[in-house]
């Protein structure tokens, strides 16, 4: 047990991120856009986090490496609370954590050259003299399979899947240990999508990294992840290993969710589940519904739903769930077919 | 009760160029697409292969003055849409074509209530046969987001589009598609903004309308998995040009061209089984496409002949077509 507690790099422990919108008389209306979230990433591996939009999952990515400040809640990193804003953090710990965002385009400052963008993340996080710089910008750019013609070229004049590598060597640039990737590849098409992913999976080998890959592409998923959380309105509704997630998925959310993934074969249409079909809508972080916030889509809805809000369980060894379903051990039972 | 044979639009070799500072965008090159009455006909590319490009030419909604189309014909219902009068297309766009397009926050305007424009739909739909009344188009909007099956279609009429989510400002589209009888039905990525749940929602929606009024439709995704699950023959485009056509179960089973094998295994699968390498390089230039086979730059099985002169479609199985010169063997 102590050797898996050293093993993690990053733990968050009942984290909350409320934005405050606006009063009315009863007072401050708050989004609930991350509502008390426990997960933790081992050293090495792939956690990947999937929701639909505004289920909260890029506001973590963003309190993660420190561009908002936690309401409540703590972030451990190597076993020192970061929970606080970046401006506080020590530069160290800022330098470990770093993230790729999802459109290269407007990450990337379309006035600098590939040369300048690289050189930034060196100049503040590494003690490489200034003479060596262009060396060592080649040398990343090698790493993403860019050759060194690419150094002057501007991100405008490039392709999304070049832009797309330029922030990923801009994100290695500082030798972290967890490099937070927010849907690096919906922008993009699956055949640069495929060749982005490869890389990513081969960098991870070659410098021990950590990921948490948010994404909404379930099929994704699979094939990067080594675990998935499920996120749906500011909460974490399953977590398991990716292979049992998709073989054996508990809650009717999950369920939904893997039931509507457009497939290219025989063999994945047998793995969806067939008796659930998506209906509703994703509601309002502002007024999330009392008790289970997925019970106003949930076909297998009982009473207690709309009252108590359900605890995490563990279900399995590695495998959580967040759903009344599955709560007393004598109830339970596997609704996939 | 109409005829699965009968074709509706029938495109033959259409080029479009688009003018730019230094040239001509030579983006579509010689598309030849088949709608039958009915059908459902799916056109999978990736981002600027040439789909919206495709079907914005057939409503003739392309940005005026800076597209020129050398050669190629777009007939509907036997008629050239090409050699329409302003008239003729005006027609066409409200009594015979419906297009939904892929960002419904942008196909909206933002400061009219959905009811007033679902029936602005209908007014000018319905003036070509003599017009209708006010009271008659307000029911007929009423009834048309009841069909999309969105709540309260009383109150939504005096809603603005900021007021309603995604997925309801999709559903709005549809049913100012569906208002009023059409016969052709172009969804231009319908569901790609939207969340996976959402666009299984839109989807199916979609294809429950399309069968129950027996209206073809030509469905653009880039999506192969969508492909699929939807349509009745699929269309693959690349760099402007059709590459392979298919009923979904042949294209699935044995794809055949190059460019359609590398874009079905880059698809990750649920079932597992890591990723593949993908296609490696990318789209060509439009300003100086290649002069052969505009695949010929990534294709891997490359001969001479490729780079010389485009091939042409090929009958290689019933219903089964590829442009490759890989079929002569």
């Amino acid at each position: 047990m102590e050797q898996a507690t050293n093993n993690e790099i990053l733990k968050i422990e009942k984290l909350k991120k409320y934005f405050c919108i606006g009063k009315d008389k009863r007072g401050l209306i708050y989004v609930r856009a991350v509502d008390g979230v426990t997960f933790n990433i081992k050293h090495g591996e792939t956690l990947g986090l999937v929701g639909e939009s505004g289920s909260g999952k890029s506001t973590i990515a963003y309190t993660v490496v420190g561009m908002y400040r936690p309401t409540s809640g703590q972030i451990t990193f190597k076993d020192k609370n970061i929970g606080i804003e970046a401006a506080r953090r020590p530069l160290s710990s800022k330098k470990e954590i770093q993230i790729v965002f999802q459109d290269p385009g407007s990450s990337l400052n379309p006035r600098q050259t590939i040369k300048q963008i690289l050189t930034l993340p060196l100049r503040i996080h590494t003690q490489i003299p200034k003479r060596q710089f262009q060396e060592k910008i080649v040398e990343l750019l090698e790493k993403v399979e860019l050759s060194p013609d690419y150094l002057y070229k501007s991100p405008p004049s490039i392709g999304g899947g070049e832009k797309q590598m330029v922030a990923i060597a801009r994100a290695m640039a500082s030798n972290p240990s967890v490099i937070i990737l927010d849907e690096p590849t919906s922008a993009l098409d699956v055949s640069i999508q495929a060749k982005i992913i490869n890389k990513l999976i081969d960098l991870q080998k070659e410098m021990s990294l950590t990921y948490l890959f948010i994404t909404h592409d379930l099929s994704l998923m699979r094939n990067v992840a080594n675990r998935i959380a499920i996120m749906y309105l500011g909460k974490i509704c399953e977590v398991a290993e990716s292979v049992t997630f998709f073989e054996k998925p508990l809650h009717p959310y999950t369920q939904m969710l893997i039931s509507s993934v457009p497939v290219v074969t025989k063999e994945e249409e047998d793995l969806k589940p067939q008796k659930i079909i998506s209906t509703g809508e994703i509601p309002s972080p502002v007024n999330i519904p009392p008790g289970c916030s997925f019970h106003l889509r949930c076909p297998y809805k009982m009473p207690i739903c709309s009252k108590v809000d359900p605890e995490m369980i563990e279900f399995s060894p590695g495998h959580m769930v967040r759903c009344h379903l599955f709560a007393k051990p004598d109830n339970k039972k596997i609704i996939k077919e | 009760m109409k005829n699965k044979e009968n074709i509706l639009l029938n495109i033959k070799d259409l080029h479009v160029w688009y003018k730019v500072y230094g040239g001509y965008l030579k983006v579509l090159n010689s598309v030849h697409l088949i709608v039958r009455e009915g059908e459902r006909v799916g056109l999978v590319g990736e981002t600027g292969c040439g789909k919206t490009t495709t079907m914005k030419s057939i409503l003739q909604i392309l940005p005026p003055g800076d597209f020129y189309i050398p050669q190629g014909q777009i007939f509907y219902k036997g008629r050239d849409v090409l050699k329409m009068s302003f008239k003729e297309i005006q027609r066409l766009r409200s009594r015979e074509i419906a297009m939904i397009f892929q960002d419904p926050t942008a196909a909206l305007n933002p400061v009219f209530t959905i009811g007033n424009q679902i029936g602005d739909v209908i007014k000018y739909s319905a003036a070509f046969a003599g017009g209708m009344h006010k009271e008659k188009i307000k029911m007929r909007s009423i009834k048309a987001l009841k069909e999309v099956y969105l709540p309260d279609p009383e109150r939504m009429c005096i809603n603005y589009p900021f007021q309603l989510s995604g997925g309801m400002r999709q559903r709005v589209c549809i049913a100012m598609a569906i208002s009023s009888p059409r016969n052709l039905l172009i969804a231009d990525e319908p569901g790609t903004s939207l969340d996976v749940t959402i666009q299984d929602q839109i989807h199916r929606l979609l294809n429950e309308l399309v069968e129950k009024r027996n209206t073809a439709i030509i469905l653009i995704t880039h999506s192969l998995g969508v492909a699929r699950e939807m349509t009745d023959r699929i269309y693959v485009m690349y760099a402007g040009t059709i590459v392979e056509t298919a009923t979904p179960e042949i294209l699935f089973k044995n794809p055949f061209h190059p460019y359609t094998k590398g874009l079905l295994a880059s698809v990750p699968r649920i079932s597992g089984g890591g990723m593949t390498q993908g296609i490696p390089g990318k789209l060509p230039s439009y300003l100086n496409p290649p002069s052969g086979c505009r695949f010929q730059p990534r294709c891997e099985q490359e001969r001479p002949i490729c780079s010389e002169e485009p091939p042409q479609l090929f009958e290689i199985e019933k219903d089964h077509l590829v442009a490759c010169y890989l079929t002569q063997r």
